[in-house]
C-alpha cells in the first residue's frame, strides 16, 4: 500500500475520515486486539468502523453534539479507544483522563472542560465520578464499559456501553444521515482532542490539539521511521498521555497498524511477550525495571548460565551498538556476536518481549547510559526522542544510525528549533497546540505570535552533530552561591542510573553546597538484602539500614567524581544526603502522575529535613502525612541519619589555586 | 408461620416465604432444609438435634466457638458425613444417603478449610478440574480429541476463563499453585468451586489466616459471586466482623447445639450467643 492509496478518496482531515479510509483500504486487516478470557480477541478495520459508528449513533441519541466534551476514563481497552473517533464524529471533543487520578483530581479536570458525558471503564471509575458529581453541573450521562457490580446503581443517568451501541444500531435508519453529515463537517482545524498536562507546577492545563496537529505530526513521524500498516504496538501507557494518543490513535489511524491492548496491568509482561511488538515505546523507568529484573534473575541463575551471560554481554557491549549503527566490525567479532545472538541475546530479547522491535523509543526522562547501551547492544533499535504535549509529542528524535544516550536527537521533520539567550529551547512545528483551554494567559506566555513555543527546558545544540542536548528544566537551573551552574536534574539522573536508587531530589540553588534526598529501589535493594540475609519488615526499615546507607554513599561519591569531570556542572557535587523514610508518591502530591518530581511540594513538605541537611545535624526525627490509595490519610514517623559524602576537588578551581 | 416471620419479623413478601433485602437482592424459597440432625462419632455427639434452612439467593453463615460442630455441619450438607438421625431436604425432596460426588452433581460445591488444591498443577488446570461434572465425553472421544471432547473442552475453558476474569487471577493463570501465596490459593479454590456452576456454594473458613486487605478482597468476591451469579452461599467463619457484614442470616452453634438463628443484629443481641462467645460465670 503506497502513499497514493492512503490519500485516495479525497483529502483526509480528521480521525473519523482516516477510519473510513482504513475500513475501505484494509477491511479485513486487524485494527485492534485485546486479550480477554485468555485469548486475543481481534477486530478488523471494517468491524472497528461499525463498532465506532454504532457508538457514535448512540451518542447522537443521547443528544451529544458539537462543542460538547466527552471524558474517557480507563485503562487501554479497544472500546475506550473507539470512544475517541465516536465522540469526534458527532462533533464533540474527546478528553482522555488519567484513570489513576483520585476523585478530586478528576473533579478538577471534568469541571474545567465541562464534560457532558463520561465514558468510564468500570465500577471503580464510575464510583469516583459519582463521588464528585455534585461539583459537576454539566455532567449528564455516564457510560460504563464493564457491567460488573453496576446492576444495583440508579440508571437514570447511567448507560452500559454495549446498550448505547445497541441503541445506536437500532436507530441506524434514523441517525446515519445525521452522523455522516456531522462527520463530513469536521475540518482540519477543528479540535481533535484535549489532553491535560500533568503539570509539575500548579493545576493541570487542557492542551487543545487540532486535527491538523495530530495528522501532520503522525504523518511526519511515521515517515521518519518508515512505519507501515504491518506494525504491531502494545497500548499500555495511560490514554490521557499525549504519547499514547499519537501512537495508538494518530499513527495507528494514519498508517493503519494494529493496536494491542493487554489483559491487565499485572499480565503486561506476558502480553508483551505474546504480541512481540515491532514498534515500542516505554519511559526509561520501564527499561530500568526490566533491566533490574534481568540482573536479579541472573544473580540467582546457575554458574554456567551466569558465566555465559557475563561473557556474551561483555562482547555485546563491545560490538553490539556498532553493528546496530552499521559501523565496521571485524569478522571474528561478528561471528562471536552471531553465536551470542543464538545463545543469549535472542532468548533474552524474547523473554523481554522485545524480539521483534524494529523501532523503539524512550522519552520523558533521561535514560542511564548503561541501561540505554544494554538494550542497544542486544540489537534492539532503541532511540530517544524529546517531546511535549504542546508539540503533539515530537520536537526532536534520533535518526537510525545516530543514536546516543546523551542527546535527544535532531529536530523532527517539520520542526524548527531555536535556543534563546537564557538557554531555553524554543520550537515551531505543524504539531504546535492551539491553546490552553480557558487559560489565555498561559497560552500567551508559552506560545508567541509567530508560533514559537517555550519548552521550559534548558539545552544547547551540539556543534558538529546538530543534536539537541537537554540540561534541565529552565526554571530549575540556577546558580550556586559561588556563581557556578546548578542543574539538579542532571545530577539526579546520574544518581538514578544506579539500580539501587529509585528517585533523587537535589537541592542547592543559591546555597554553598548541594545536598540530596534519596529513595532506594525496593526491588533491587530488597533482593540484595535477601541474598545477604538482612531481615527487614518495611521500606522504612530497609531504607534506614546502615549497610544500605553505606552503599548509597558509594554511589553518591561515584556521581561526585563524574560530576567533577564535567566543566559546566562541576559546581554541584553532593556534600550531604539522606535516604527518605517513604517513597515519593503521586498520591501525596510529591510527584506528577507521570512520575516527575514536584520540587516545590517536596521542599515545603520536608523543609525540616532540608534544614537538617544544611545545619550539620546528624540525625533528625520527622513525621510525615501519607495518603493511601483509597484516599485515607495517615502518618509515619521516622528518625533519619544524614550522611556526608566525599567531594572531589573541582578541576578548574584546582588549576586556579595552583 | 414461616421462618421468615418467626425469626426475622419480616412480612411475608413473597408467596414462597422469601423477601427482598435492604440492598435489593431477592431471597427466594427454601433450598435446603436440615431437620433434627444428630451426628455422632462413637460416643462423641458432634451435632445435637439441629434444624435450620438455607434459602435461595441468601448468604447464610454458620458461626460458633472452636469445636462447636460447624465443619461437621458443613460436611453433612456436602454429603461427606451421613447423620445418624434427622433428614436433609434439598429442593423440597428428602435426600437419601449419598456419596459426596453425588451431592456435587446435585449442584453443591465447596472449598476447604486447609486448601485442597493440586499443588503441582497450574491455576488454570486446577480450576478446570471444577468442570469435571460438566464433561460428558467418553474415553474414546477424549483420546482422539474429536467431536464432543474438543467441543466440551472449548466450552469449559470459556467458562473457566470467565471465572478467572471475575476473580481477577489472570496474571497467575499459568503459575503452579504450589508457588502462590496463601491468600491467592484461597481465591483459586473459590474459582474451582465456582467452575462447577453450583447452585449452593459451601465455604469452609474462606478467610482464615488472611490479613485485613485479603479479607476485604475475599468479602467483595463473595458478595459479587452472590450478586452476579445468584449463587446461594453457606459459609463458616471465625471473624465475627466479616460474618456480620456479609451474611443475611446466621446460625450460631455451641457444643453441637444450635443456640441462635436470625439476622446478624438479632444474633448479636442474643444472650446465649454472647455467653457462648464471652463465657459465662457458672455457679
Amino acid at each position: 500500500m503506497g502513499e497514493l492509496s492512503r490519500d485516495a478518496g479525497g483529502p483526509v482531515t480528521s480521525v473519523p475520515a482516516l477510519l473510513d479510509r482504513n475500513a475501505k483500504a484494509w477491511p479485513d486487516r486487524t485494527a485492534y486486539r485485546e486479550k480477554e478470557f485468555g485469548i486475543w480477541q481481534s477486530w478488523s478495520w471494517a468491524e472497528t468502523r461499525s463498532e465506532i459508528r454504532n457508538l457514535a449513533r448512540g451518542l447522537l441519541n443521547l443528544g451529544v453534539g458539537p462543542g460538547d466534551f466527552v471524558a474517557i476514563i480507563g485503562a487501554n481497552r479497544p472500546h475506550l479507544y473507539w470512544s475517541i473517533p465516536a465522540a469526534q464524529m458527532v462533533g464533540a471533543v474527546p478528553v482522555p483522563v488519567y484513570n489513576d487520578s483520585a476523585a478530586e483530581e478528576m473533579a478538577y479536570v471534568l469541571d474545567h472542560c465541562g464534560a457532558r458525558v463520561v465514558i468510564a471503564e468500570d465500577q471503580e471509575q464510575v464510583d469516583k465520578v459519582l463521588e464528585v458529581k455534585a461539583q459537576l453541573p454539566a455532567l449528564e450521562h455516564i457510560i460504563y464499559l464493564d457491567p460488573r457490580g453496576m446492576r444495583k446503581y440508579d440508571h437514570t443517568h447511567l448507560h452500559e456501553f454495549t446498550h448505547v451501541q445497541e441503541q445506536g444500531h437500532a436507530l441506524r435508519d434514523e441517525l446515519t444521515a445525521e452522523l455522516d453529515r456531522r462527520a463530513a463537517a469536521i475540518t482540519y482545524d477543528d479540535i481533535c482532542v484535549m489532553l491535560y498536562t500533568s503539570g509539575t507546577t500548579g493545576k493541570p492545563k487542557g492542551v487543545v490539539l487540532s486535527n491538523r496537529n495530530i495528522i501532520e505530526t503522525s504523518k511526519n513521524s511515521a515517515e521518519f521511521d518508515k512505519l507501515g500498516a504491518g506494525e504491531e504496538v502494545l497500548a499500555y501507557l495511560p490514554m490521557a498521555w499525549v504519547g499514547d494518543f499519537i501512537f495508538s490513535i494518530g499513527q495507528a489511524y494514519w498508517t493503519g497498524f494494529c493496536v494491542n491492548c493487554p489483559e491487565s496491568v499485572e499480565t503486561l509482561a506476558t502480553d508483551l511477550r505474546e504480541i512481540g511488538p515491532s514498534y515500542y515505546f516505554a519511559p526509561p523507568r520501564i527499561f530500568e525495571t526490566q533491566l533490574t529484573n534481568v540482573m536479579i534473575r541472573m544473580e540467582d541463575a546457575g554458574r554456567l548460565k551466569k558465566w555465559l551471560f557475563d561473557r556474551f554481554m561483555a562482547h555485546a557491549r563491545k560490538v553490539g551498538g556498532d553493528l546496530l549503527d552499521g559501523r565496521p566490525v571485524g569478522g571474528m567479532d561478528r561471528l562471536k556476536y552471531r553465536l551470542g545472538e543464538f545463545l543469549i541475546y535472542g532468548p533474552l530479547k524474547d523473554t523481554l518481549g522485545l524480539g521483534r522491535v524494529r523501532v523503539g523509543y524512550t522519552a520523558g526522562e533521561a535514560i542511564g547510559p548503561e541501561i540505554f547501551d544494554f538494550y542497544r547492544s542486544l540489537g534492539i533499535n532503541l532511540k530517544q526522542l524529546y517531546g511535549q504535549t504542546e508539540a503533539s509529542v515530537f520536537i526532536t528524535q534520533q535518526p537510525d544510525g545516530e543514536v546516543r544516550s546523551d542527546t535527544v536527537g535532531v529536530a523532527s521533520p517539520g520542526v524548527e528549533l531555536k535556543i534563546a539567550e537564557s538557554g531555553e529551547v524554543f520550537y515551531r512545528s505543524p504539531g504546535v497546540f492551539q491553546s490552553y483551554y480557558k487559560n489565555a494567559d498561559s497560552t500567551a506566555s508559552t506560545k508567541d505570535a509567530e508560533g514559537w513555543v517555550a519548552t521550559g527546558d534548558a539545552g544547547f545544540i551540539e556543534e558538529g552533530s546538530g543534536h539537541l542536548r537537554i540540561i534541565d528544566r529552565a526554571k530549575d537551573v540556577g546558580k550556586m552561591a559561588d556563581g557556578s551552574l546548578f542543574a539538579p536534574k542532571y545530577v539526579e539522573n546520574k544518581l538514578k542510573f544506579y539500580p539501587n536508587i529509585l528517585e533523587a531530589v537535589v537541592f542547592g540553588n543559591g546555597r554553598e553546597m548541594c545536598t540530596a534526598f534519596i529513595n532506594i529501589d525496593l526491588t533491587a535493594v530488597g533482593n540484595w538484602a535477601e541474598r545477604n540475609n538482612i531481615a527487614y519488615s518495611s521500606y522504612q526499615e530497609l531504607a534506614g539500614h546502615p549497610q544500605v546507607l553505606e552503599t548509597v554513599r558509594e554511589h553518591v561519591e561515584a556521581v561526585n567524581r563524574s560530576v567533577a569531570e564535567d566543566e559546566m556542572l562541576s559546581g554541584c557535587p553532593i556534600h550531604r544526603f539522606l535516604i527518605l523514610h517513604k517513597e515519593l508518591d503521586a498520591d501525596d502530591g510529591e510527584m506528577t502522575r507521570t512520575r516527575k518530581v514536584r520540587r516545590k511540594v517536596i521542599e515545603e513538605k520536608f523543609h525540616d529535613l532540608i534544614t537538617a541537611l544544611y545545619d550539620g545535624t546528624e540525625t533528625i526525627s520527622t513525621r510525615t502525612e501519607v495518603t493511601y490509595e483509597d484516599g485515607r490519610k495517615g502518618h509515619i514517623s521516622a528518625t533519619l541519619s544524614i550522611c556526608d559524602a566525599a567531594v572531589q576537588p573541582v578541576a578548574s578551581k584546582k588549576v586556579a589555586a595552583e | 408461620m414461616s421462618l421468615a416471620e418467626q425469626v426475622l419479623g419480616h412480612e411475608r413478601d413473597n408467596e414462597d416465604g422469601g423477601w427482598i433485602t435492604a440492598d435489593g437482592r431477592q431471597i427466594g424459597a427454601v433450598m435446603m432444609e436440615m431437620k433434627n440432625i444428630t451426628l455422632r462419632f462413637g460416643g462423641v455427639v458432634a451435632i445435637k438435634d439441629i434444624s435450620f434452612d438455607i434459602r435461595k439467593g441468601e448468604i447464610r453463615a454458620i458461626i460458633g466457638p472452636n469445636g462447636a460442630g460447624k465443619s461437621s455441619m458443613l460436611n453433612v450438607i456436602s454429603g461427606f458425613y451421613n447423620p445418624q438421625e434427622g433428614d436433609v431436604f434439598y429442593l423440597g425432596e428428602k435426600r437419601p444417603k449419598m456419596r459426596p460426588y453425588e451431592v456435587a452433581r446435585q449442584g453443591i460445591a465447596r472449598t476447604f478449610q486447609n486448601i485442597a488444591l493440586f499443588e503441582g498443577m497450574s491455576v488454570l488446570d486446577n480450576v478446570m478440574t471444577g468442570r469435571l461434572n460438566h464433561m460428558k465425553a467418553g474415553v474414546l472421544s477424549q483420546a482422539l480429541w474429536k467431536g464432543r471432547a474438543e467441543r466440551e473442552e472449548i466450552e469449559n475453558r470459556e467458562k473457566v476463563e470467565k471465572i478467572i476474569d471475575f476473580l481477577e487471577i489472570q496474571n497467575i493463570r499459568k503459575k503452579p499453585v504450589g508457588s502462590l501465596p496463601y491468600g491467592l490459593k484461597k481465591r483459586v479454590e473459590l474459582a474451582r468451586a465456582l467452575a462447577a456452576e453450583p447452585s449452593l456454594l459451601l465455604l469452609d473458613e474462606p478467610m482464615a489466616g488472611m490479613n485485613v486487605e485479603e479479607k476485604e478482597d475475599m468479602s467483595r468476591f463473595i458478595l459479587d459471586v452472590n450478586d452476579e451469579f445468584g449463587t446461594t452461599i453457606a459459609l463458616i467463619e471465625h471473624d465475627m466482623g466479616v460474618v456480620m457484614d456479609l451474611s443475611d442470616r446466621v446460625v450460631v452453634m455451641d457444643y453441637g447445639k444450635k443456640i441462635g438463628d436470625g439476622t446478624p443484629d438479632e444474633v448479636r443481641n442474643n444472650q446465649d450467643v454472647i455467653d457462648a462467645y464471652l463465657g459465662v460465670a457458672h455457679d
